[in-house]
């Protein structure tokens, strides 16, 4: 029989493209030590530890959570490292929470980190391997192919892109850990900026960012903090393979499959109505519309209406993105886990310049590899 | 795992491993791995179909690239989209993944499979990379070395001679005959081991692990499924892991509290012990398990042979857990522990008991 489990407790760095103030360890500690405070424990209050991140080559670290065990307080204890590519953050956040719901701990502290700066991830995705075809243009120059068969199909004029790109940086401005602090950015200046990656202009692409997360989970009989749990009403994780004759890559089954199975588990049957705020994974802008049809907010096609409705924006009826998502801060293993982090801070009311009024159910997705892993969770400021 | 909780049975019904060699040049990682998970689904007559749940352990620094996870997921097939998950450890470890999943009582089956080339690349530097980046792997110990230590500490302290050593390889490699996936076997008197060359001091050749190509796969099942799907299941009645500093100096390298906190855990002493199989890459290794497990002199260790006869990174401590299993379905034993370990000189190590009905 599962076990409720509750999020009390969150933590994360101040995200910056070089932390050359502190080392890995330091940066993990500094995420793991406020959601400590927050959830008013120490790491003698902690049974397990579950720790992620994106390929061990983006630091040049071999397995890490082996030197990271001190630093989290993890000695004599049991240690779990996940990796799932970008969807790694969400992943490891959902391995945390079933050491909880499986009865088997009280209290869970979870980590996710990237310190991009400590090495080259363009380097470390672009290593020839025989037999396979080199990924030498990165994650944008992957996904741009993708955006350009979205727009054909759903008609979706050339500027939508680019407003998702204002609405997320806008919203940073009102999280003081983002990465990203742009006061003067608007559509002129987004169009102005380089084009990198047909359609994707610069401002249309996520930064590369230094930044851990962090979560105290713990069970129904294990809560403390400074502000209400959150519980944890569903979570899932679906995969598929990269590539095969007939998939689709703009709107991947698996997505669609995980978004089904999660919502059965919270009994969302209208997601748009149900869902008050969501912390989307969207590294490029246009993935905001791709990911609105994805995961059901609107009818295939109609993503980019909403977006250009403003139903995403900060004062829409469904904010997607509140925290200023990926595209201000990206320390890639720790992406997810702040989507996943973000939406608890909602629900607990904890969200301080970027909270959206009376937010009681709210959804929190991350996705990696060529858009086939997925993982998301539904977490809700009341019991489930 | 807390005392009051009770464990679901859940069962390891099924195991498969590949031949453990020196270097396979006929298939890459992926292809050496698929002919395995055929065979754990084959034994038992399923498909991929039948599990709920996929978990996965590998490491990217074997194949020199990112994601290698991810070329093996694609060939195991994952449509429609599977649940799915990948530990950057052990098996064993992604073993334990799936266990816990299984514990909540929504799903039944999972796959659960490891494999890497150790041959790929200088598998003694590599490893050197998981050492802390700032004040360690700079220096660049090689792991042999660091496991000299170890041994020399274990010698200095009275613990165990050269002798004892070349006791635990002798014996690795003899028990190893009658294991047909054994890398490495030979009946060779303990006198002529001690003659080998050293390696790095006190470190004969015969204590040391041979490298090894390989992959594994581990069905496992609750319900009806773990009854229908094995005559004599093997159950998982105890699990734990646990991981120690990683700074060498501030570690009694002759013990391992990690392994006996594990055992205590997973409840080792409840019961008598017929087997283990013990993950000691280096010889010495397995004497510090023994004493940390508490298993005494009637205790069968590695009757596979153990890492000392084939030691795939990535998948030897799932193999530990799967050939302590097949001796429980085979009806060998009735209790049974298995043992992973991972990092320099035994930093994490993991201890699963299983028995038979």
């Amino acid at each position: 029989m599962a076990e409720r489990c509750a999020v009390i407790g969150v933590g994360q760095t101040h995200h910056k493209a070089k932390r050359e103030d502190v080392s890995i360890a330091g940066l993990v500690r500094e995420a793991a030590l406020r959601a400590l405070d927050d959830a008013e424990l120490t790491f003698a209050d902690i049974d397990a530890v579950v720790i992620g991140k994106a390929p061990d080559m983006f630091e040049g670290n071999m397995m890490p959570e082996l030197y990271l065990a001190p630093a989290l307080g993890a000695v004599g204890k049991p240690m779990i490292r996940v990796h799932t590519a970008g969807s790694v953050g969400g992943s490891t956040s959902i391995v945390a929470a079933h050491l909880i719901a499986s009865g088997i701990h009280k209290r869970v502290l979870t980590v996710a980190y990237e310190k991009q700066s400590d090495s080259d991830a363009m380097w470390a995705l672009s290593v020839p391997q025989p037999f396979a075809a080199p990924l030498l243009a990165g994650a944008g120059g992957y996904f741009a192919p993708h955006i350009r068969a979205y727009m054909r199909r759903s008609g979706a004029p050339d500027h939508i892109g680019c407003m998702v790109a204002v609405k997320d940086r806008q919203n940073a401005m009102r999280n003081p850990y983002a990465h990203l602090h742009l006061p003067d950015i608007d559509m002129k200046t987004v169009q102005e900026s380089v084009m990198l990656w047909d359609p994707l202009h610069y401002l249309e692409a996520c930064p590369s960012s230094d930044g851990a997360a962090a979560m105290v989970l713990a069970a129904e009989d294990s809560l403390s903090g400074r502000y209400p749990p959150a519980w944890v009403h569903g979570m899932a994780m679906r995969s598929e393979p990269t590539m095969f004759a007939g998939r689709d890559q703009v709107n991947p089954r698996a997505g669609r499959d995980c978004s089904a199975d999660v919502y059965v588990q919270a009994g969302i049957t209208d997601p748009r109505a149900q869902i008050d705020v969501a912390e989307i994974y969207v590294p490029f802008s246009w993935y905001e519309p791709m990911w609105l049809e994805n995961l059901g907010f609107c009818a295939l096609g109609d993503g980019w209406k909403l977006t250009e409705a403003g139903a995403t924006a900060f004062d829409g009826d469904i904010p997607w993105n509140t925290s200023g998502g990926v595209l201000s801060s990206n320390p890639i293993g720790a992406s997810g886990m702040l989507r996943f982090l973000e939406v608890a801070m909602q629900v607990r009311g904890q969200a301080g310049e970027h909270q959206i009024d009376g937010a009681r159910i709210a959804l929190g997705q991350a996705y990696g590899g060529g858009s086939q892993f997925f993982s998301m969770w539904v977490v809700g400021s009341e019991k489930p | 795992m807390s005392a009051a909780r009770a464990v679901r049975p859940v069962s390891v019904a099924s195991f498969a491993q590949a031949q453990n060699v020196r270097r396979d040049d006929q298939r890459n990682e992926v292809e050496g791995l698929l002919p395995v998970i055929a065979e754990a689904f084959g034994a038992i007559g399923i498909t991929k179909d039948d599990v709920d749940f996929i978990c996965s352990g590998s490491t990217d620094y074997l194949v020199g690239g990112p994601f290698s996870f991810v070329m093996a997921l694609d060939a195991v097939g994952v449509w429609p989209p599977r649940s799915e998950s990948h530990v950057e450890m052990d098996g064993a470890w992604a073993l334990y993944e799936a266990w816990v999943l299984l514990q909540e009582g929504k799903v039944d089956a999972a796959l659960v499979y490891s494999f890497g080339r150790s041959s790929l690349g200088d598998l003694n530097e590599i490893l050197t990379l998981q050492l802390d980046p700032y004040t360690m792997a700079p220096l660049w110990p090689d792991i042999v070395s660091l496991n000299a230590l170890q041994a020399r500490a274990l010698i200095d302290a009275g613990k165990a001679t050269e002798a004892d050593f070349a006791a635990v390889a002798s014996r690795s490699r003899r028990d190893a005959l009658a294991n047909p996936k054994a890398q490495v076997a030979g009946d060779i008197p303990v006198e002529t081991l001690l003659e080998d060359e050293y390696v790095v001091a006190p470190l004969r050749r015969h204590a040391l692990p041979p490298i090894t190509d390989g992959a594994a796969a581990i069905v496992l099942a609750a319900g009806d499924k773990a009854t229908r799907w094995s005559e004599r299941p093997a159950w998982i009645t105890g699990f734990d892991h646990r991981i120690e500093t990683h700074a060498l100096g501030a570690r009694d390298l002759t013990a391992s509290p990690s392994t006996a906190k594990a055992g205590e855990v997973a409840g080792v002493a409840a019961g008598p012990v017929d087997l283990a199989e013990i993950h000691a890459p280096f010889a010495h290794q397995e004497l510090i398990v023994r004493e940390a497990l508490g298993l005494d002199g009637t205790v069968t260790v590695n009757p596979s042979g153990g890492a000392l006869a084939a030691n795939p990174i990535m998948s030897a401590g799932l193999i530990r857990i799967g050939e302590a299993a097949s001796r429980i379905a085979a009806g060998q034993a009735d209790r049974a522990v298995a043992h992973a370990t991972s990092g320099p000189c035994l930093q994490q190590n993991l201890v699963c008991v299983l028995e038979g009905a």
